[in-house]
């Protein structure tokens, strides 16, 4: 069974790399008992929105405008 | 697009670019050095654009590649972490007890979604963010503020993966932990 902090650490990593079947298993178990990090991925899922946000707010390249590349 | 209606165009786009710059480069001197060259870079290699806003999509393009080109020249010097970074990490380890379970479990936020039309949040989410420590900050600048994928980061910084992911990672929790703070009102 993971601990909360392995637990976090496989949320975050799985927003940068693909988890293997066993990672993604193992933590989807953990999420269905452990309120704490059920709360952890919803905040790390906000800030990966809040910063898309940001990135088309301020990166031109970023926004459609009808020219994009 | 006439060279002057191209100077003029950049010229209004300088704000926004400082803007852009200042937050991932935490360094206003360093910021101001980025769009300068962005925007010399930019004079010099004119072509003609259809508009615009195909000029500005340019200039921010230009500008990406000077801020990779400074993070890669810093990201050479500090392999080991800093005493701020040093102590982001000892915070977040308390976190969690000896078997590794939350000693206090994170609540969750009340509708986090309406925060992004607030503007206040949008000062805090950027304070937030330069309050990290640098190399935390840099990578998550590389690969949330610019978009760059995680092997792009490492190659550029010339860390690991399992570096780049553990400074990502430090970088999350502590963004969690301000946002928490200062934001969403814990305390």
């Amino acid at each position: 069974m993971l601990s909360c902090k392995e637990a976090t650490e496989l949320i975050s990593q799985g927003m940068d790399r693909r988890l293997s079947l066993a990672e993604r298993m193992g933590l989807r178990l953990h999420l269905l008992i452990c309120r704490g990090c059920r709360a952890t991925d919803k905040h790390l899922d906000f800030l990966r929105r809040a910063s898309a946000a940001w990135r088309q707010h301020h990166d031109l390249t970023s926004t459609q405008q009808g020219d994009s590349k | 697009m006439t060279p002057d209606e191209l100077s003029l165009q950049l010229a209004e786009l300088r704000p926004r670019l400082v803007r852009f710059a200042r937050l991932q480069l935490r360094d206003d001197g360093a910021a101001e050095d980025a769009v300068q060259e962005a925007l010399l870079a930019a004079v010099e290699n004119a072509r003609s654009f259809d508009g615009a806003s195909a000029a500005a999509t340019w200039v921010f393009a230009i500008l990406k590649n000077k801020l990779i080109d400074e993070f890669r020249r810093r990201g050479r010097n500090p392999v080991i972490a800093a005493d701020d970074e040093v102590a982001l990490e000892t915070l977040l380890e308390e976190q969690f007890d000896a078997r590794g379970h939350w000693r206090e479990p994170p609540p969750a936020w009340s509708d986090p979604g309406a925060s992004l039309e607030q503007k206040r949040f949008w000062e805090v989410f950027e304070i937030c963010i330069s309050s990290l420590p640098e190399r935390p900050a840099r990578v998550f600048g590389m690969r949330e503020l610019l978009g760059m994928e995680t092997e792009e980061i490492c190659k550029e910084l010339g860390i690991s993966a399992s570096n780049c992911w553990v400074l990502l990672h430090r970088a999350r929790l502590g963004l969690r932990d301000c946002l928490s703070r200062r934001w969403f009102g814990e305390d």
